[in-house]
């Protein structure tokens, strides 16, 4: 390639960073002048298309390019110069950042057009357009970053576009499914999200410090360079940054123990919940593990820890979805289970197989979340699946394409959701970790059942919900994208199709480069035949739709055995119903311990007593001396002439005892 | 000193009217008899600057003396003045009893 077009080239992150800060500036400032949603829609829409097709053209760019010359770096400014610390404002392309681009801007521009539709007369639609602009803008920045205070800085303005748009609707009243019964708003949840999400945010900083003060780098490259001979394996710092990084991503992406926000977050608009909590924003930790996977294969015991993580969190969740009645509520738990299918793969060093999870997830669970949008809206804001039924007939596109994605997610072959989920149990049961496979294979059968236990209520049966609405189709605007996004949860998984089954797997020969240098770390020590591989495909093919298949039974045409079950096994009904009671347990453990101590000790105790008692008691003491000093003025005149004289006389005694001495 | 009255005897006299003045001014209430103590130590100064004068033969001493008197007068306008807007708030000139200006 030539100099020209490599300069030109070097031009194409920038341009991708700007559009969307300009969607933000323009509808942000002028939005509420131009007070036209089709002026701010087609600016908030169109800026994140314009990065799209750019990030396309740099995947072109790059796909012409030989494998081992497919990165780049561009550096814009210096950014912060202290002392040893040199950090620029430059951001790396390469595979995995091109990869993520594309999905944040892909997916990100699809349901940018629906929320065309969704958000139709709302009163702040140049509000919603502008924070989801600065939304993808901070999340390029994330992952185009090439040091981690760049990547820190996105982190956090995701988390707070996060916070702005769950509480988009501020004043609405919200059911927080237990705790804290009838008085939260929305803003709630979303104060909820922002600080449990600081939790994580603490162990990142933290880790960046530790990097800083034993590296004196915080450039990713220099870094990853230098890491293998600077720390010795399991040695206990790089074990402490590892696992406070992974702190980090248990709060971004949602894992035990600091899942508990993003139930919570749907109290957004479903839009937000599509884009931000289940296809870009909640995977940021995964694609921050993964851009870290030297750090991190240098850590086995963090390694280890984050399959662990990953697959516990993956089976609990999907349990607790099981029982779920709001629709949305499911797709979060679902979110989460997915999110820990995740992790479970790059905790046993598959990271392809995890980034390939990503991708396919944020095809078919923003579509799930936009078709459960349409049915929400079709509905008049009713979220609740058991006052659905039926919807099948009202609703045809969004039923077929929901049909797909649901298919997709339950891992039935050969839709996107089989090849990335059967990649990830594959790695797990050929790394040699049995647990991790089974935990995995019966948590798939779980993912299916309440896929499907969903579907059943919404869109099949007799309609249970009130006679005064008329669900209808939904516009154009918001079904060519479900139509689109329904495509590529098909489609989508031809990027990975493992050799077992004749596929070239793709995405694995693309990212190859980037994860060469952990690989060659972690050693390779899979075993298995292909046999094996084979059978177990089979197996999870096989729970997948025994799931399927045990949910329709159940919610079609045997419901009274559902309400026997829960009512038989009424103590695990409610345990999962209330989510194990995690929510009460933080709130009984830490919360009200912490609200009684501040209340007790802190404000009662220290503020009132010891350092408003300082300040109180000097204003007192000199209050008192001064009731004393001021006695002396009498406002008798006499007195002042008597105190003149004094002083008058003083002042000349002493000046004639000096001219006589 | 053609009178041959010696130095001392004015400067006795100018300090038994400069201290009646100050005891006047300290111990009166009635602000016309202030004013008029006040008259009396300016009048013991002047006293004393012309036997100065006289005793050193210098004519400065005298010319001072002048200056006290005009500025003597200017005050005496100016004071008779606040103590009749003084009597026309409070119908008294009685110093002890115009004490609003205290804690």
């Amino acid at each position: 390639m030539n100099e020209q077009a490599k300069a030109v080239l070097s031009l194409y992150p920038a341009l991708i960073l700007i559009f969307p800060l300009l969607g933000f500036l323009l509808n942000g400032l002028a939005g509420k002048k131009i007070a036209s949603e089709k002026i701010s829609g087609i600016i908030g829409s169109g800026v994140i298309g314009i990065s799209f097709l750019l990030s396309a053209f740099i995947l072109s760019e790059l796909l012409a390019r030989p494998p081992e010359e497919r990165s780049f770096t561009v550096t814009l400014f210096n950014w912060i110069a202290a002392g040893g610390l040199s950090v620029d404002a430059a951001y790396h392309i390469d595979q995995l950042s091109v990869l993520m681009m594309l999905i944040v801007t892909g997916v990100g521009f699809l349901i940018h057009v629906y929320s065309i539709g969704y958000m139709r007369g709302d009163p702040a639609f140049w509000r919603f357009f502008s924070y989801l602009n600065l939304f993808i803008f901070m999340m390029l920045n994330l992952v185009m970053a090439d040091n981690f205070l760049l990547m820190f800085l996105g982190w956090e303005w995701v988390g707070l576009c996060s916070y702005l748009l769950i509480g988009f609707w501020h004043a609405r009243k919200f059911d927080t499914g237990g705790y804290a019964p009838g008085a939260a708003t929305t803003s709630d949840a979303a104060k909820k999200a922002f600080v449990v999400n600081r939790i994580g945010d603490a162990g990142f900083l933290i880790a960046m410090f530790m990097i800083f003060a034993a590296t004196g780098t915080l450039n990713f490259e220099t870094l990853f360079t230098q890491a293998p001979a600077r720390f010795a394996l399991n040695e206990p710092l790089i074990v402490g940054i590892t696992l406070l990084l992974f702190l980090g991503a248990t709060g971004k992406s949602a894992q035990i123990p600091l899942y508990i926000w993003l139930p919570d977050a749907m109290a957004g608009p479903t839009p937000v919940s599509a884009l931000i909590h289940a296809a870009t924003m909640v995977t940021a930790g995964v694609y921050m593990v993964a851009r870290c996977s030297v750090l991190f294969v240098l850590a086995p015991a963090t390694m280890e820890t984050v399959a662990i993580v990953g697959i516990a969190t993956a089976f609990f969740a999907a349990t607790m979805g099981l029982v779920q009645t709001d629709i949305k509520k499911i797709l979060a738990y679902s979110t989460i289970s997915q999110l820990g299918y995740m992790f479970a793969g790059l905790g046993v060093g598959a990271f392809t197989a995890g980034l390939f999870h990503v991708t396919t997830h944020a095809f078919f669970k923003a579509l799930l979340f936009l078709g459960a949008g349409a049915v929400i809206h079709a509905l008049h804001d009713e979220q609740d699946v058991t006052k659905m039924g039926g919807l099948k007939k009202f609703m045809p596109g969004t039923y077929r394409t929901q049909f797909i994605a649901a298919l997709a997610i339950a891992g039935v072959p050969p839709l996107s959701g089989f090849f990335s989920k059967d990649e990830i149990l594959w790695k797990a049961f050929s790394g040699g970790s049995a647990v991790i496979w089974v935990v995995g294979w019966l948590t798939a059968g779980l993912t299916a059942f309440y896929m499907f236990r969903m579907m059943t209520l919404v869109f099949e049966g007799e309609p249970r919900f009130a006679h005064d609405r008329h669900p209808h189709e939904a516009p154009a605007t918001m079904l060519v994208p479900l139509v689109i996004l329904a495509f590529l949860s098909v489609a989508g998984g031809f990027l990975g199709i493992p050799q077992a089954l004749g596929g070239g797997n793709i995405l694995e020969l693309w990212l190859e480069p980037v994860f060469e240098r952990s690989l060659g770390i972690l050693g390779s020590a899979t075993h298995g035949s292909l046999s094996t591989e084979y059978l177990l495909m089979a197996l999870s093919v096989a729970v997948g739709l025994a799931g399927i298949f045990l949910a329709r039974t159940l919610y079609l045409s045997r419901r009274e055995l559902v309400e026997r079950m829960a009512g038989r096994f009424a103590a695990t009904h409610g345990l999962l119903f209330h989510k194990y009671y995690v929510d009460e347990t933080f709130d009984a453990v830490i919360v009200n311990p912490l609200k009684a101590g501040s209340r007790g000790l802190l404000w009662k105790g220290i503020d009132a007593r010891i350092i408003d008692g300082a300040v109180n008691g000097c204003a007192r003491l000199l209050n008192s001396l001064s009731t004393s000093a001021r006695k002396a003025q009498t406002g008798n005149v006499s007195n002042y002439g008597l105190a003149v004289l004094i002083g008058i006389s003083l002042l000349l005694g002493f000046i004639i005892a000096r001219w006589n001495g | 000193m053609t009178s041959g009255v010696p130095l001392e005897y004015y400067l006795a006299l100018s300090a038994v009217m400069f201290v009646t003045g100050a005891a006047g001014v300290l111990l009166r209430r009635n602000a016309i008899v202030i004013f008029m103590s006040i008259e009396l130590m300016l009048n013991s100064v002047n006293l004393s600057l012309v036997a100065f004068s006289g005793h050193l033969g210098d004519q400065a001493g005298q010319i001072l003396v002048f200056f006290v008197m005009a500025v003597a007068a200017a005050e005496a306008a100016v004071g008779l003045a606040i103590v009749i807007a003084l009597f026309r708030n409070k119908q008294t000139i009685q110093v002890n009893e115009m004490n609003i200006m205290k804690w």
